[in-house]
C-alpha cells in the first residue's frame, strides 16, 4: 500500500521504531526563543550535557520583546531577564542568535521560512504550538514542551507516538480571493471539526483551493492546524514552494540537487490511506468572525450570534461552553455579527504578519481613516517584513490612516510585552486564538483576517468586507 | 524526575471542556526562568478578581479541595499553547493526577516529563466521579481508581507507566542510542543551517 506524505517524513527520519511504544525520531531543525528555552538549558547545565548540533538550532526573540523604538531599555525586568537568559545560553552553547537589534529577528515562524531554513521533507520543532506553521513547505513540523527542547537540545531527537493521517480536502474556488482568504478557509474548517477535531493526527491539506494559494496563505492555514487539536499540518510541496525558498540566506548550496529529490519522493501516493477524512468546498464561504472564547466559535459575518442550543447541537457541554463563552464576550444570541462594536484593532501575529498579508489590509485602508474611537496597531511578523514593507510604502498607507506602525515580534497576539487589551476591550484581531484573556486580562478577542481587520478599523464595527472589493 | 505510584485524596471538579493552557496559567507569569513557584499562579483570573482577592465561586478556593490531588475534568483539557508552565503549575500547587475525557496532546505529552499523571475515562465515570465528594484512591501499579462504591480500572502504554512508576531520566535513555543517532546523522541528506 502507498504511504502519505507524512508517513514518508516520519519513515525517513525513525533513528529507533519500536511496536510497543514512540519511536525516536531525528530532528532536522530547533527553532528557539526566549520564554519556553531557559528551563531546558538550566537542565543541560545541571547535567553536565552540551547541544548536540548547534548548527541545526537557530533562536530569535519574539514573545515578550516590546514592539515600540527598538533603541529604548526594555522597561519589564522580568522580560529583560528572560532576554538575558536566552542571550547567554546561546553564547555558552555556541548557538546561532537573531536578537533585538538584528535585521533577522521577528516571530520564530515567520523567520524560518524567510532565511530559508525551513525546508520541505525535514522535521522541525520549536517550543511553541504554532510551529505547525512550517508544514506549509512539506515540513513535518510541531510545538513541544521544554522538557522536549532540552531533549532535542541534548540528543537532536525526539520520542514521538505516531500520529494517524488526516486528509483535509478544500476544493472549489472562492468567489473574491482578496475579500475571502486563507484565514476564512482555516477558520471554516475549525467551525467545522472542531478545536479537538484533529486530536492525535497529522493534517494533509489538499485540493485546488489549497495549491491555489500562495506560500503566504499556506503559511496561515498550517499556522492554525493547532487550534483544530491537530499535532502538525502540512502541503505537499510544489514549484511554488520550490520557488519561495530558492537564492534565501540560508537555503542550502546544493538546493537544486535536494529540489530534485523532493519532486520525487514528496507526495502522498495514489493509494495511500488516510485514517480520517474531511471536505470543505469554499465556492460560497464568507469572511469569518469568531465570536466565543475558542477558535471553533466562528461564524460567517452575515450571521448573528448564535443561541448555545444551537451551537451545540445537542452536545451539554458545548451548550454550558457557549453559554460561559457568551458571558465572557458580553454578547447575546441574535446580534448581528456586523452589528459588534470594536475597541482596538491588532494585525499581527505568526498566522497573518506577512507581507501579502500587510498589502492585503493596505488595500482596505488606503485612503480612508481609523474610526476615532478606535486605536488600531500593525506589528510586521519580522524585521524583514517591516523593512519590505516599508520599502513599498505601506508603512505611510497605515500611518496616514492613523494605524500604528510597530517593530516586529508576538506582541498582543498573547500579550507578554506591553501591547495587551483593557479590562472589557473588544479587539478584531488577525492572530490564532480567541481564549478567555489571552490579549490581556478580560479582554474579548475576535478573530478575522486582515482584510476584515483593517475594514473594521475603518467602520469601527465588523462588515462584510466582501461589499469594499 | 519524581516518580509517580500511588495517590489518595479528594477530588476536585472542574466540570468544563476545552480548558486551554492560557487559562491554566496566564501568559503575564510565564516570565519566570525555572520550574518552580507557578502554583500561585494557577487559573490565575478564574482564582482571583481583579484586585487579587479570592473569588468564593470557584472551586479551587472551596475549603473542602484545600488538600486537593486529583482534578477531574472534561473534553480537550490542556488545549491551545504549548507551555509545559501548565504542568509545572498543577503540580506546583499539588495535584499529581488529573482525569479527563480527552487530552490536547502536546500537554499529554508534557505530563510525563513531570510526573504528572493525566488519565483518561469516558463521559460516564467522569460523571459519576464530579459528584464523588469522599477520598478516592489512584493506584498506577494495579491502573485503578478505588472510590467510595466501586473500583475503576483506567488504561495507560506500558512505557508511559515506567516512566512515572519509575520517574526516568529520559534524556539518559536517549543517549544510549548515541550510536545509531551518529549513524543516522552520517546518513542524513539535509544540510546545516549554518
Amino acid at each position: 500500500m502507498g504511504k502519505t506524505l507524512f508517513e514518508k517524513i516520519w519513515d525517513t527520519h525513525l533513528v529507533v521504531e519500536k511496536n510497543d511504544g514512540p519511536s525516536l525520531i531525528y530532528i532536522d531543525r530547533h527553532l528557539i526563543h526566549e520564554v519556553t528555552s531557559p528551563q531546558a538549558f538550566d537542565g543541560l547545565r545541571i547535567n553536565n550535557r552540551r547541544v548536540r548540533r548547534p548548527d541545526l538550532t537557530i533562536a530569535t526573540m519574539d514573545h515578550n520583546v516590546p514592539t515600540n523604538d527598538r533603541s529604548l531599555p526594555i522597561l519589564d525586568q522580568t522580560s529583560a531577564i528572560q532576554i538575558q537568559a536566552l542571550e547567554k545560553n546561546c553564547s555558552d552553547f555556541g548557538i546561532q542568535l537573531f536578537d533585538i537589534s538584528s535585521p533577522n529577528q521577528g516571530i520564530v515562524h515567520v523567520i524560518g521560512p524567510q532565511l530559508g531554513i525551513t525546508l520541505p521533507g525535514t522535521t522541525i520543532v520549536c517550543g511553541d504550538s504554532h510551529t505547525s506553521t512550517h508544514g506549509a513547505f512539506g515540513t513535518l513540523a510541531f510545538g513541544i514542551g521544554t522538557s522536549e527542547v532540552e531533549h532535542v537540545l541534548a540528543s537532536q531527537t525526539l520520542w514521538l507516538d505516531k500520529p494517524k493521517p488526516f486528509e483535509i480536502k478544500v476544493e472549489g474556488k472562492r468567489k473574491d480571493t482578496h475579500a475571502v482568504t486563507a484565514k476564512d478557509i482555516i477558520l471554516s474548517i475549525i467551525k467545522k471539526i472542531g478545536t479537538a477535531g484533529g486530536m492525535g493526527t497529522v493534517i494533509e491539506y489538499r485540493g485546488d483551493g489549497i495549491s491555489d494559494l500562495s506560500m503566504e496563505q499556506r503559511m496561515t492555514i498550517c499556522n492554525m492546524s493547532i487550534e483544530a487539536g491537530a499535532r502538525a499540518g502540512l502541503i505537499a510541496p510544489d514549484e511554488k514552494t520550490f520557488d519561495y525558498l530558492r537564492g534565501r540566506k540560508y537555503t542550502p548550496k546544493n538546493y537544486e540537487t535536494l529540489v530534485d529529490y523532493w519532486k520525487e519522493n514528496l507526495k502522498t501516493d495514489k493509494d495511500a490511506k488516510f485514517e480520517k477524512n474531511f471536505i470543505l468546498h469554499i465556492d460560497n464561504i464568507a469572511p469569518q468572525v469568531s465570536w466565543g472564547t475558542n477558535p471553533g466559535m466562528t461564524c460567517d459575518v452575515t450571521e448573528s450570534i448564535p443561541s448555545p442550543e444551537d451551537f451545540s447541537k445537542g452536545d451539554h457541554n458545548q451548550k454550558k461552553g457557549a453559554e460561559k463563552a457568551l458571558e465572557y464576550m458580553d454578547l447575546k444570541p441574535g446580534i448581528p455579527i456586523t452589528e459588534i462594536k470594536i475597541d482596538r484593532v491588532f494585525i499581527g501575529s505568526c498566522t497573518n504578519a506577512r507581507l501579502e498579508d500587510l498589502i492585503e489590509a493596505s488595500r482596505i485602508i488606503k485612503g480612508r481613516k481609523v474610526s476615532p474611537h478606535v486605536r488600531a496597531m500593525v506589528v510586521p511578523g519580522s524585521q524583514m517584513v517591516k523593512k519590505q514593507a516599508e520599502e513599498l510604502g505601506i508603512d505611510k498607507i497605515f500611518t496616514n490612516a492613523n494605524f500604528e506602525w510597530r517593530e516586529s515580534g508576538c506582541s498582543m497576539c498573547l500579550g507578554m510585552n506591553p501591547d495587551i487589551l483593557s479590562p472589557g476591550e473588544r479587539c478584531a484581531s488577525t492572530s490564532n486564538r480567541n481564549f478567555e484573556g489571552r490579549q490581556g486580562t478580560g479582554g474579548r478577542t475576535h478573530l478575522v483576517s486582515p482584510v476584515m481587520a483593517a475594514a473594521a478599523a475603518i467602520e469601527g464595527h465588523f462588515v462584510d468586507v466582501r461589499k469594499w472589493m | 524526575m519524581q516518580s509517580f505510584k500511588k495517590v489518595k485524596s479528594v477530588i476536585t471538579s472542574l466540570d468544563q471542556v476545552n480548558v486551554d493552557t492560557d487559562q491554566i496559567v496566564p501568559k503575564q507569569f510565564l516570565k519566570l526562568v525555572q520550574k518552580s513557584g507557578f502554583g500561585k499562579f494557577l487559573f490565575y483570573d478564574w482564582r482571583y478578581d481583579d484586585k487579587g482577592n479570592l473569588k468564593s465561586d470557584f472551586v479551587l478556593n472551596n475549603e473542602k479541595y484545600q488538600n486537593s490531588k486529583i482534578l477531574v475534568t472534561g473534553d480537550n483539557f490542556g488545549c491551545g499553547s504549548s507551555r509545559e508552565h501548565a504542568v509545572w503549575a498543577l503540580l506546583d500547587y499539588g495535584f499529581s493526577v488529573i482525569i479527563a475525557t480527552s487530552f490536547a496532546d502536546i500537554f499529554y505529552s508534557n505530563c510525563f516529563k513531570n510526573g504528572l499523571l493525566p488519565i483518561v475515562l469516558n463521559e460516564n465515570q467522569i460523571s459519576k466521579l464530579h459528584h464523588e465528594t469522599g477520598l478516592i484512591e489512584v493506584d498506577l501499579e494495579n491502573q485503578i481508581i478505588k472510590t467510595s462504591n466501586e473500583q475503576i480500572t483506567f488504561d495507560i502504554e506500558l512505557h508511559k507507566k515506567k516512566i512515572l512508576l519509575e520517574g526516568l531520566d529520559d534524556i539518559a535513555q536517549t543517549l544510549q542510542y548515541e550510536k545509531k543517532i551518529s549513524e543516522f546523522e552520517k546518513e542524513s541528506k539535509i544540510p546545516s543551517v549554518l
